[in-house]
């Protein structure tokens, strides 16, 4: 059952081989064994999970389930869950239980799903290692040495670890994909727009998307059923007919374009990854895929565009977390300044504040044209790089991350080269397009390596088939990490 | 040495939406602190703004009167204005910066000389922040977020106006279209119309001297008195050869007297940027012709029309104008009448009715006399039934709901003597009573004739038609 596709268990909790109680247990009890050593959970309620199986096995005993009924999800601590405590990774929102579910939440819930906990993050998703957690470090499943990847290591290190079969993250710069290629499973960053950000808790409001994590391309089809839709309440939420994400699945790969960006296979690619992934590329041209070579020419330019944008909106999405309506609030104050310094200071930790500060100065009277102004010009060169890229091929393929998984502490002092683990997820973000990652092979040290296919808008449809049709071909998605020390 | 004033107004005026700005909040006033705000309204981790589609269309409501769809913007950008303060939940106001909805037009005020153009540089869609009670707890601040998320129009005009009494004509012409066209209630105890003052002096002919801003009045006196307050203060500093501060100023009623809130060194940086939680705001071709075809007369239009149509002054054009409910009865009133002139309605309406408005404190709206019913009382002037003196009394018992004139005309008697006999035979014995004053008339001392056409008037309990008393008395007198 902990290897079971999302499929599987929809079959065996509708022929009644299973209960919902008994499947939501079955992973409670791997959640306690693994989690003091992965850390993947902030918060885990196994009363508030139970009763909602219980109340799945109800709908069950009715017939009235949808394919997600009764299946236990995990969801990133950045959706605010009525009743649940919801953190953010962060210790200024260490004691916020949010009053209101987010709309991704409601869509589980809606669908029957169950709540199976919170999961760990980089603080407030900033962060490509899930290490700026208040809550402590996220540990790699593969190996307790390294860094699962972020911010949505949570996510991933559960999946990977059979914690949970399924679960949700989202990407702002690459946090569901990166951390989805360094944990070995698949993610998939929707189409800016698709899944409503209501009620997730913004970092970049541009760039921030949501997305499902879990152990192949099927899965996440059926989960991104659940998650897309348009929601009046998210402005930037776009209003389209519902569609199904499987329904492509099976289409063979015959005469697919594949696009190589040259720019994607340069410097700083590491060995063991290019290696995995060129495998990768001959196994979709086995598959019949035809492989076109493109160019990015601007893509270079993506990570310092990025580190403008992203801190610019985060400087001001975090001005709410100032202690005065919930969340931290410094303990002692000489006068308002004082209350908002202090609490800001205890509340955040070091990257927070150093994107805040970033954040605040690019947008600083005199620098606003040179800094913010400039990168949005990038930002446009960037997505008319994918539109010139896209008359030529049908997606673009080439390596999630430069290199495996990096051990924890390794990359804290350098934040530069932090940033870098985002240079090929970057691009999607600003450009608004789709990207996934699925599991390709293995590099250094046996840790697992990323192939990153990214679609054109609302292609998602055809991006889970070619990552489909690779996994039926392949068995990279199915290995799991073997003696995970409790 | 003479002085010259310059001002320029910012205007907030609250749009007249049941929601918010942002969220699905009621703006309803006076409720209990923090009743009326919602989870967007108070920032809540993870909620997001949708604008409010009533707000922009008053908006553009706005500009059309203002300015027509020149002065509409197709595509305006809300902006993050970005500052802490307790009673500012997300730590940033959403408001319009570089591209407001509305660009330009112009409010055409009556002043002195005439008529004057105030031009208009935008007008722009923003939320209101809620409120901080610093008096109510003691060594705390409360903070009441009903206010928070509340849609403003933010309407700046040039530095057209050259006297306190013209940014007052320019306040309250402003004050009469928002409320003439639907999109703001106008109540400024309740705080939603309210002005920002930008006042600098200069000499005659010399380039624009250093502003301050004074915020916050929320009266046409305050804003009168704290104008000449300041713009006096800045000529003695300039006259003992100081020099002015950019700075913000607070009006204090109480000591009648404005006092420095922040200089310009002091000042925020707001590091506006556009809001990445809104789209662009498209404003379509369609929906400006829809919201223009709803559009009412304006008043500027009326008042032209009042003065060629009716040939009144551009004075009682003006007075008839200052809304749209006594506008509109001065129309309804002129199709009914059979006789009188406008010009007379126009000095009724202005005069006797807006007096006994004001004696009761009620509006139009609660008037319980119809168009029609004060056409007919104007009607029995005319007529020669009663006296224009006669009619105010049967006014005040129309306003009472005693009836229609020709009923209290009955009832009480009120009907005109215009029987030259009878007013010859009381005029008679009033000359006979008051040999006095007949003989001072004759003396040359015209007052005397008055108090003899008094003395008649009281006679017949001021039924005598006035016209024939005089005419009487006159002929009486000098035969």
């Amino acid at each position: 059952m902990l290897n079971a596709s999302l499929k599987e268990l929809s079959a065996a909790l509708a022929q009644r081989k299973i209960s919902s109680v008994e499947l939501t247990r079955l992973f409670l009890e791997r959640v306690e064994k693994l989690n003091g050593s992965l850390n993947a959970f902030i918060t885990v309620d196994a009363e508030k999970s139970l009763a909602q199986a219980r109340a799945a096995d109800e709908r069950i005993a009715k017939g009235a389930t949808q394919p997600l009924t009764g299946i236990p999800v995990a969801h990133k601590d950045i959706f605010v869950t009525r009743s649940w405590l919801t953190t953010c990774g962060s210790r200024i929102l260490s004691n916020f239980v949010s009053p209101y579910d987010a709309h991704v939440i409601e869509r589980f819930n809606g669908a029957g799903a169950v709540i199976l906990g919170k999961t760990n993050m980089d603080e407030f998703a900033m962060g490509s290692s899930s290490e700026t957690s208040f809550y402590g470090p996220v540990k790699n499943p593969w190996g307790q040495a390294y860094v699962p990847g972020g911010s949505s290591g949570g996510s991933a290190a559960a999946v990977a670890a059979r914690m949970a079969p399924a679960a949700t993250g989202t990407d702002t710069g690459g946090s569901i994909r990166q951390p989805a290629a360094l944990s070995g499973v698949s993610g998939l960053k929707p189409t800016y727009g698709l899944v409503s950000r209501y009620g997730m808790i913004a970092f970049a409001s541009s760039l921030d998307q949501g997305g499902p994590l879990a152990k192949s391309a099927e899965d996440l089809a059926l989960l991104l059923n659940a998650m897309a839709g348009f929601d009046a309440r998210d402005s930037t939420s776009v209003e389209r007919v519902a569609e199904d994400y499987r329904r492509e699945l099976d289409k063979p790969l015959a005469g697919l374009r594949i696009g190589v960006p040259k720019e994607h296979f340069g410097e700083g690619l590491a060995g063991d990854v290019c290696r995995a992934v060129e495998a990768a590329l001959e196994e979709l041209e086995k598959l019949g895929a035809k492989r076109v070579p493109i160019g990015l020419p601007n893509s270079g330019l993506s990570v310092p565009a990025y580190y403008v944008i992203a801190p610019a909106e985060a400087s001001s999405n975090l001005s709410r977390f100032d202690g005065v309506r919930y969340g931290h609030r410094a303990k002692e104050y000489r006068d308002l300044a004082d209350m908002y310094r202090r609490t800001r200071a205890e509340g955040f930790g070091a990257e927070v504040r150093r994107r805040i500060l970033i954040g605040t100065y690019v947008l600083s009277h005199g620098y606003y044209d040179a800094y913010y102004l400039k990168a949005q010009k990038i930002r446009r060169l960037i997505a008319d790089d994918f539109v010139e890229a896209f008359k030529r091929c049908d997606v673009v393929v080439g390596p999630t991350s430069p290199t495996v998984a990096f051990k924890i502490g390794a990359k804290a002092a350098d934040p530069v080269q932090m940033y870098l683990n985002d240079i090929y997820t970057i691009p999607a973000n600003l450009a608004g397009l789709p990207g996934m990652s699925i599991p390709c092979g293995f590099g250094r040290d046996d840790l697992p390596v990323g192939l990153h296919i990214v679609g054109n808008y609302f292609s998602e449809a055809k991006m889970l088939n070619v990552a489909h049709q690779y996994q039926k071909a392949t068995d990279w998605h199915q290995r799991e990490p073997a003696g995970i020390q409790p | 040495m003479n002085w010259e004033i310059v001002i320029g107004l910012e205007t907030h005026a609250q749009l007249s939406t049941k929601s918010k700005m942002f969220s699905g909040g009621s703006t309803a006033f006076g409720a209990p602190p923090n009743t009326q705000a919602n989870a967007v309204d108070i920032a809540l981790p993870g909620v997001l703004p949708v604008a409010n589609k009533g707000a922009v269309e008053r908006a553009i409501r706005f500009g059309l009167a203002v300015g027509g769809e020149k002065v509409i913007n197709r595509r305006s950008v809300f902006a993050r204005k970005n500052y802490f303060y307790p009673d500012l939940p997300k730590g940033y106001q959403i408001s319009q910066y570089e591209l407001p909805i509305v660009k330009g037009g112009e409010i055409r005020i009556l002043t002195e000389s005439g008529e004057k153009a105030i031009r208009l540089t935008r007008a722009h869609l923003e939320e209101d922040a809620g409120k901080s009670l610093h008096e109510a707890f003691p060594d705390m601040s409360g903070i009441d977020l009903n206010r928070a998320g509340v849609p403003l129009l933010e309407i700046v005009s040039e530095p057209d106006m050259r006297s306190a009494a013209e940014a007052v004509a320019y306040a309250k012409t402003l004050h009469a279209l928002v409320r003439w066209i639907g999109i703001c209630d106008g109540n400024m105890q309740e705080g939603s119309f309210r002005c920002d003052a930008n006042v600098s002096v200069r000499r005659l002919g010399a380039p624009l001297g250093t502003r301050c801003e004074i915020k916050n009045l929320n009266s046409f006196r305050f804003l009168e008195r704290a104008i000449e307050f300041e713009a006096k203060r800045q000529i003695e500093i300039l006259k003992d050869g100081g020099k002015i501060i950019q700075e913000t100023r607070l009006y204090d009623a109480d000591k009648d007297e404005t006092r420095s809130m922040r200089t310009k060194e002091e000042a925020h940086d707001y590091r506006y940027f556009p809001d990445p939680d809104l789209l662009p705001l498209e404003v379509s071709e369609k929906w400006i012709e829809e919201i223009k075809a709803k559009l009412p007369e304006l008043p500027e239009a009326k008042r032209k029309r009042y003065q060629t149509e009716y040939a009144l002054s551009p004075y009682d054009a003006s007075l008839l104008t200052d809304t749209r409910e006594k506008a509109e009865y001065f129309e309804l009133v002129c199709r009914s009448l059979e006789g009188p002139a406008p010009k007379t309605v126009a000095n009724w309406i202005t005069g006797e009715l807006s007096a006994l408005l004001n004696d009761r404190g009620i509006d139009f709206s609660q008037l319980l006399i119809s168009g029609k019913a004060f056409a007919k009382l104007l009607d029995r002037i005319k007529d020669g039934t009663i006296s224009a003196n006669v009619a105010k009394e049967v006014l005040h018992g129309m306003a009472n709901g005693e009836g229609d004139a020709d009923a209290i005309i009955v009832k009480r008697g009120l009907k005109q003597i215009s029987d030259a006999g009878a007013i010859e035979k009381i005029v008679d014995r009033v000359l006979a009573s008051n040999p006095k004053q007949v003989e001072d008339y004759r003396a040359g001392k015209e007052k005397a004739f008055n108090s003899l056409v008094g003395q008649v008037m009281k006679a017949t309990q001021g039924k005598a038609n006035p016209g024939q008393v005089n005419e009487i008395l006159k002929r009486k007198l000098a035969g």
